[in-house]
């Protein structure tokens, strides 16, 4: 296409010779790798490690010795590495990284499996998924709020509150109604409730955007935790006691091993947030709307210089933000629990997590979910085999990734450049 | 940082309806006096009522809290089931509705007064000889007691505000501080006074590490304390939650997640006896107080941490280190908020570690940063405001049945209309005064 | 701030209509208000004779009015095509709001294939060179149908073969009737493209010209005459050389080479004056004397000891006063009271502290000295210094500065946004600092200052130092020199013998200037 000659304009050549980014994370990669394959082969016994594609013992599995299997996996994640290291990184970077992730989580699987109590050396792999997706449901829903909040140049740290807005909202008129869809549009109300709240104070009132996030969180906590004591601890019938949605199984789909039973026998909201991702993802960047959103959340000036109304494109996109982490916070209210307080729990800090370590895309935002959601059912599958590795450590791994992540450790995380900075005319 | 400026100076009486009554007052660059010479004829009396609803920062406070407190009995009247009843025949019965209304109201709050303050049936017993000098002061005991954890988050926050950097870690660097404070109350034997000591810095220590890992990574990569310092808050919960349940830590006689006690030579000695909660953590709180303002505005590192707060590029040109100040920075807060952790435990709330044990006193401490206007002496007060609503709450929640959740909603409701004093002028129609404007100047995004 | 003061301009169809002027003499603002960006307080705009009312970029955008920014509007991590189209999106797929991107990029090819200006529709905008962001900011215009387009100082950030590229676009914009409202101090190309020729000076039109007038002539209209601010002063008595600096190379922040190869040196009591257009170099210069910018390579000693490496901090505790260039951002901190920024590099030492205390009472009495002694107009020390005019606030600066023993005083832009009062006070402090013994290095763009103080002047250009003369040297002279055009290659406006990229043959014409400069020293 470009005819054009290449000006000698001076761009810094950023010259770091041989020790690139990509090359530095090879070694880790190596290091671990080997490390892991020393480690965890010393450590498993010789009991075959299964991995079974139902949800239980029984049925078709795949099994591997311990010992072997370990040391195995972790040689595949120290070759990822070492690749990296050979310089491959340029072509195929993601593809041997997640390599080497996978390697090392397969040779710890290994060990722990195999060193598992007699008669549980096992992994129930329909489990396994069906979990990490219901457990990272919560954190798709709030890192899509996020998205939309943050592309569009709010910074959206309310996630938690929006989300126990909405569980609150949706447990309270669900079950006064009796409606489940009254309940489900009450949450999305209640999550734009909180989002309100955010877009007038730091747009209209050019409060801090962090300030505010983390105060509206506290408001919501504390809205919702007077409420919950004052109705519905009181009269459990009247008010928290909302219909629920049940499984809905698509046909054939369903039929799918693994993947079938664990994701296409869910309820409406994993069916919904996963639709968001898609519909989010392909607004975001093939649509008008998508190019004003991310125009605003970049380059407000330049926005408003071709005609782009930045601070009414921000109040509605923070608002879509607020319903839609409002329904996430109705996938707890309106599927399996009833509301009891502070029932977030942090989850929206996660989601949060969750879409700086996605880089503020709804794709990426979903893998980063599944990730936390995949390291916390596996904490709780660990606990369940008596897993000498605590569980609060693998609850640390979201936190600790997006550090990492943030520091630049692995891959650069930018932000959208105006994200955070209210914009003033003139 | 311009701006920053920018936005400070920004939510000027335009907005606010009373800008047809009054000249316009606080543009950016005129001078800071409240009113010219003109009306310089007024009496004094005039004048100190002018002055008083000038939207000075006591007068848009104590609005805040009267708004807030006005939000709060809507909530109380709207959550009651009998006086929404009474609601439905309003029309017919008047009364029944707002009389319902005001005997539900006065009821919570004056219990929240009688538990933050004093009791006058206690006073009166008192002086007639029925009872003691106990209940007169346990209000204040009480308020005093929740007061102290937050004086200390509260100018954790402040102080890294004041260097331009917001530390939402608070709660991360006080759970530290508590697990080293009762891990060195517990674990060594010492004699008590210095054993009270080791403690107290061990609590520090632990937050001013917690507190240096995002100082650090903000100086040497860039990387946002915000985000660093929420996702530190929560590694250092699940390590709390990891580490009461270790040998030598959990008290074997328990089942549940509780540790071993604090070494009775390493609690705080209770000031007024032992019927009330009040202790020698609010002296050291006081103490810290005073030296955090001293360090601030007495010091020559305080001249830097504010140069560098208020003008990074201004102080690096000055010959200040930027990145050396935010490290040092957080280090302190995180001691600070340390401290507060180590109250936990050493203080008369608690003396065993428990995954709640620091309670919210690092995300309250927030608020108390903000609603003492980022200053140490503002911060006491507002620590004791809260103090005085959570001391309240319980009293109102014991005598009448309203949540102490409505202190939460409270205190965030008198900080969001702090936060933004361009609404509560507008809804009191105040004249603007420039000292009003929370001084939130961090607009840097991620 | 009256930036536009009765100002009349009127544009021919199918004209390049050049707007000459010197930094700050109101050309940005003028075009702002035309483009909707501001509201002026009165006069009226016309568009084909009907008066309109502009309020926004969008009214600008309507009326047919396009304008190329001096700092683009371009979202940098956006591509060529979703640039162009933002605000302007062609849709498919009803209320859903697809964009089209394949018309879009027909759209862009066609403009690009009419006017010349060849771009990839699908490069990032951040990873092209300044001279294609700019291609990206006209075609932006032209496929809005735009009838005048306005490019506001759009050869400040180009390499002489993107201006002259440049260039040849607007004259295929004028032949296909388009207006074109060109924004510069650049008097070789106003020559080269412009159908007339209107001159701005300090927010007033100072006349029009066409451009068959000499170029004395038009640098005499631009530059003016009128305000000749003189300053009383003994001829220098310089003494041993304080300031040396050596071959000296620096980048901005984004990495591009802005000081290239710097000779220079200051002697005591003497003030060396660096005039040039800014953005030559002048700021990275500075930043790099004083420790707040690397030195890529090249030495810069003071007083025979290397200090190049060293933190501010040491630089300024060796004696070095610094005036910074933009006062808001870099020379005070508005929040802090006139007393704290009177000490704001000095207030660890005593005796405004003794160990980690400060000493108020000290830091008190001395600002209330300095305020004196330095004409400070404030209500009380403790007034915020933001809340004090420019110019006092500049004399806050100064007096911070000039109130320790120093051995080289660095003052950039020492007077930039003053009024005159205070700079003739500022102008007469810093010839006192000379006259003690200090060596001076002054940094300005107005020339006026620059002639008046300095005792020899270095003209920058493009990173180097493109000569050095004597005051006494005409000012028409300095002016075309400092536009870099060099007195023996008049005629060629483009190709100066310091054209920064360092090609070889630029590094032979450096070699040329200096034999130039060393000359004119001698002659000094």
């Amino acid at each position: 296409m470009s005819t054009m000659a290449v000006e000698d304009v001076a761009v810094a050549p950023i010259d770091q010779g041989f020790w690139t980014r990509d090359r530095k994370i090879g070694a880790g990669l190596l290091l671990v790798g080997v490390v892991g394959a020393i480690v965890f082969g010393l450590l498993a016994t010789p009991q075959p490690a299964r991995f079974t594609l139902s949800e239980t013992a029984g049925g078709a599995s795949a099994e591997i010795g311990g010992v072997f299997g370990a040391v195995l996996f972790g040689l595949v994640a120290a070759a990822a590495g070492a690749g990296l290291l050979a310089g491959l990184g340029e072509r195929w970077f993601g593809w041997l990284l997640g390599l080497g992730v996978v390697g090392f989580v397969l040779s710890f699987l290994c060990w722990q499996i195999s060193a598992a109590p007699d008669g549980q050396n096992f992994m129930p792999m329909v489990n396994i998924v069906r979990g990490t997706f219901l457990l990272a449901l919560p954190l798709i829903f709030g890192a899509l709020a996020g998205v939309l909040c943050e592309r569009s140049g709010v910074v959206n740290v309310a996630i938690e509150g929006q989300l126990l807005m909405g569980a609150f909202a949706g447990a309270l008129i669900g079950t006064m109604t009796g409606s489940i869809w009254a309940g489900l549009v009450a949450a999305a109300m209640g999550g734009a409730f909180i989002s309100l709240l955010l877009a007038v104070f730091t747009i209209r009132y050019l409060v801090d955007q962090v300030v505010m996030g983390i105060v509206l969180n506290l408001l919501a906590i504390g809205l919702t935790g007077f409420l919950y004591e004052r109705l519905m601890q009181t009269d459990l019938q009247a008010y928290n006691q909302a219909p629920h949605f049940g499984n809905w199984e698509i046909p054939l789909l369903s039929k799918i091993p693994v993947i079938g039973p664990a994701l296409f026998r869910g309820t409406l909201f994993l069916y919904l947030a996963l639709i968001l991702v898609v519909v989010i993802q392909i607004a975001l960047f093939r649509t008008r709307w998508g190019l004003r959103t991310r125009s605003v959340g970049e380059h407000p000036t330049a926005a408003d210089t071709v005609g782009v109304r930045v601070l009414g494109l921000r109040y509605r996109n923070v608002l879509l933000g607020g319903v839609v982490a409002g329904i996430g916070g109705a996938s707890y209210t309106l599927v399996l629990y009833s509301f009891t307080k502070n029932m977030i729990g942090g989850k929206g800090f996660i989601a949060l997590a969750a879409l700086i370590f996605g880089r503020w895309s709804p794709t990426g935002a979903l893998l980063a979910a599944l990730f936390f959601g995949f390291a916390d059912q596996l904490g709780a599958y660990l606990g369940a085999i008596n897993s000498v590795i605590p569980s609060e450590f693998l609850a640390m791994l979201p936190y600790l990734a997006t550090i990492l992540a943030v520091a630049g450790l692995v891959g650069k995380v930018r932000a959208p450049a105006a994200d955070g900075k209210p914009y003033i005319k003139g | 940082m311009t701006n920053a400026n920018t936005r400070a100076d920004s939510p000027s009486p335009e907005e606010s309806p009373a800008k047809h009554r009054l000249p316009r007052q606080n543009a950016p660059n005129t001078a800071a006096g409240p009113q010219p010479e003109a009306e310089g004829r007024e009496s004094l009396g005039q004048r100190f009522l002018q002055n008083l609803w000038a939207a000075n920062t006591v007068t848009v406070t104590v609005l805040a809290v009267v708004l807030a407190m006005l939000a709060g009995a809507v909530l109380i009247v709207v959550s009651d089931e009998d006086v929404l009843a009474a609601f439905g025949y309003i029309f017919a019965r008047p009364g029944d509705a707002l009389g319902g209304s005001w005997a539900l109201i006065s009821d919570a709050y004056t219990n929240l007064f009688k538990g933050a303050i004093f009791d006058p049936a206690a006073i009166s017993a008192w002086i007639n000889g029925d009872g003691t000098w106990k209940p007169v002061f346990a209000p204040i005991s009480e308020t005093l007691t929740y007061a102290t954890p937050l004086v200390f988050t509260g100018l954790a926050v402040a102080l890294a505000f004041r260097g331009g950097l917001f530390n939402i870690g608070a709660q991360g660097q006080a759970i530290v501080g508590v697990i080293l404070a009762a891990l060195a109350g517990f674990l060594l034997p010492l004699p008590p006074v210095i054993h009270l000591i080791v403690v107290v810095l061990a609590g520090a220590l632990g937050g001013a590490i917690w507190g240096f890992i995002p100082g650090f990574l903000k100086a040497r990569t860039g990387a946002h304390e915000v985000i660093n310092t929420i996702m530190l808050n929560y590694i250092a919960t699940y390590f709390l939650a990891w580490i009461i349940f270790q040998k030598g830590v959990h008290d074997p006689t328990r089942t549940d997640a509780i540790s071993r006690p604090v070494d009775p030579s390493a609690r705080l000695p209770r000031l007024l006896g032992s019927d009330l909660r009040v202790h020698a953590g609010i002296l050291l709180a006081v103490a810290v107080v005073w030296a955090v303002s001293w360090l601030l505005n007495r010091s020559t590192f305080g001249f830097e941490i504010r140069a560098v707060g208020a003008n990074p590029d201004a102080a690096r040109t000055a010959g200040i280190s930027v990145t050396g100040t935010y490290v040092l920075v957080m280090v302190i807060a995180g001691a600070l908020s340390g401290l507060g952790g180590a109250n936990m435990v050493i203080g008369s709330t608690a003396s065993q570690l428990t995954p709640l044990v620091a309670a919210q006193i690092g995300f309250d401490g927030i608020l108390v940063a903000l609603l003492g206007r980022v200053r140490p002496w503002g911060v006491l007060a507002a620590a004791l405001l809260f103090g005085a609503l959570r001391a309240g709450g319980n009293s109102m929640q014991s005598h009448s049945s309203v949540s102490l959740e409505l202190v939460t909603v409270l205190q965030a409701l008198i900080v969001i209309f702090i936060a933004a004093p361009a609404l509560v002028q507008a809804v009191f129609q105040l004249r603007a005064a420039r000292a009003a404007r929370l001084q939130t100047n961090l607009a840097k995004g991620w | 701030m009256v930036a536009n003061d009765d100002i009349n301009l009127a544009v021919g169809p199918g004209e390049i209509h050049a707007l000459l002027g010197e930094n700050g003499a109101g050309k940005s603002t003028l075009m702002n208000v035309l483009y909707g960006l501001l509201q002026p307080d009165a006069g009226e705009i016309l568009v084909d004779g009907q008066p309109i009312k502009i309020r926004s970029p969008r009214d600008a955008i309507n009326a047919g009015i396009g304008m190329v920014h001096q700092h683009f509007m371009l979202v940098p991590v956006f591509t060529v095509t979703e640039n162009v189209m933002l605000g302007a999106e062609r849709v498919r797929g009803g209320i859903a709001g697809f964009l089209d991107r394949r018309r879009a990029r027909k759209e862009i090819a066609e403009v690009s294939e009419r006017y010349g200006l060849p771009v990839d529709p699908d490069a990032v905008i951040e990873d092209l060179p300044v001279g294609i962001q700019q291609r990206v900011e006209i075609i932006k215009a032209l496929t809005r149908e735009v009838n005048l387009l306005i490019l506001d100082e759009p050869t400040a950030v180009l390499t002489p073969q993107e201006t002259d590229d440049l260039l040849e676009v607007m004259c295929s914009l004028k032949a296909a009737g388009k207006s074109i409202v060109f924004i510069t101090h650049k008097l070789g190309e106003v020559k080269a493209v412009a159908d007339r020729i209107t001159v701005v000076r300090r927010g007033r039109t100072v006349g029009t010209a066409s451009p068959d007038a000499s170029r004395d002539e038009l640098a005499a209209l631009m530059v003016g005459r009128s305000v000749k601010l003189t300053v009383d002063k003994a001829p220098a008595e310089p003494g041993e050389s304080v300031l040396q600096i050596s071959d000296l190379v620096v980048d901005d922040d984004r990495g591009c080479r802005v000081v290239d190869g710097v000779d220079l040196t200051v002697r005591a009591g003497e003030v060396l004056g660096i005039a040039g257009v800014q953005g030559n170099g002048q700021t990275e210069l500075v930043e790099a004397i004083m420790g707040l910018r690397p030195v890529l390579t090249g030495e810069v000693s003071l007083a025979g000891q290397r200090i190049d490496g060293w933190s501010p901090k040491k630089v300024l505790r060796a004696g070095v006063g610094y005036i910074p260039e933009d006062r808001s951002v870099d020379g005070i901190v508005k929040e802090f009271t006139v007393a704290e920024n009177l000490v704001l590099d000095i207030y660890d030492r005593p005796p405004f502290a003794a160990g980690w205390a400060l000493k108020p009472e000290a830091i008190a009495a001395s600002a209330r000295e300095r305020i004196a002694q330095f004409d400070v107009r404030t209500p009380s020390a403790d007034a915020p210094v933001g809340t004090l005019s420019g110019g006092n606030q500049q004399k806050v600066i100064v007096a911070r500065e000039m109130s320790r023993p120093l051995k080289l005083l660095i003052a950039a832009q020492p007077t930039r946004g003053v009024d005159v009062g205070s700079i003739e006070f500022i102008h007469n402090r810093v010839v006192h600092e000379r006259d003690i013994g200090t060596a001076v290095l002054l940094v300005s763009s107005e020339l006026d200052e620059v002639i008046g103080l300095a005792d020899q002047i270095a003209v920058m250009y493009r990173g180097r130092i493109l000569r050095i003369v004597d005051p006494d040297t005409p000012r028409e002279e300095i002016g075309l020199l400092m536009a870099g055009i060099t007195p023996d290659s008049f005629g060629d406006s483009n190709e100066d013998p310091a054209s920064g990229n360092g090609a070889p043959a630029g590094n032979d014409g450096r070699a040329g200037a200096d034999g130039n400069s060393a000359a004119s020293e001698e002659e000094a």
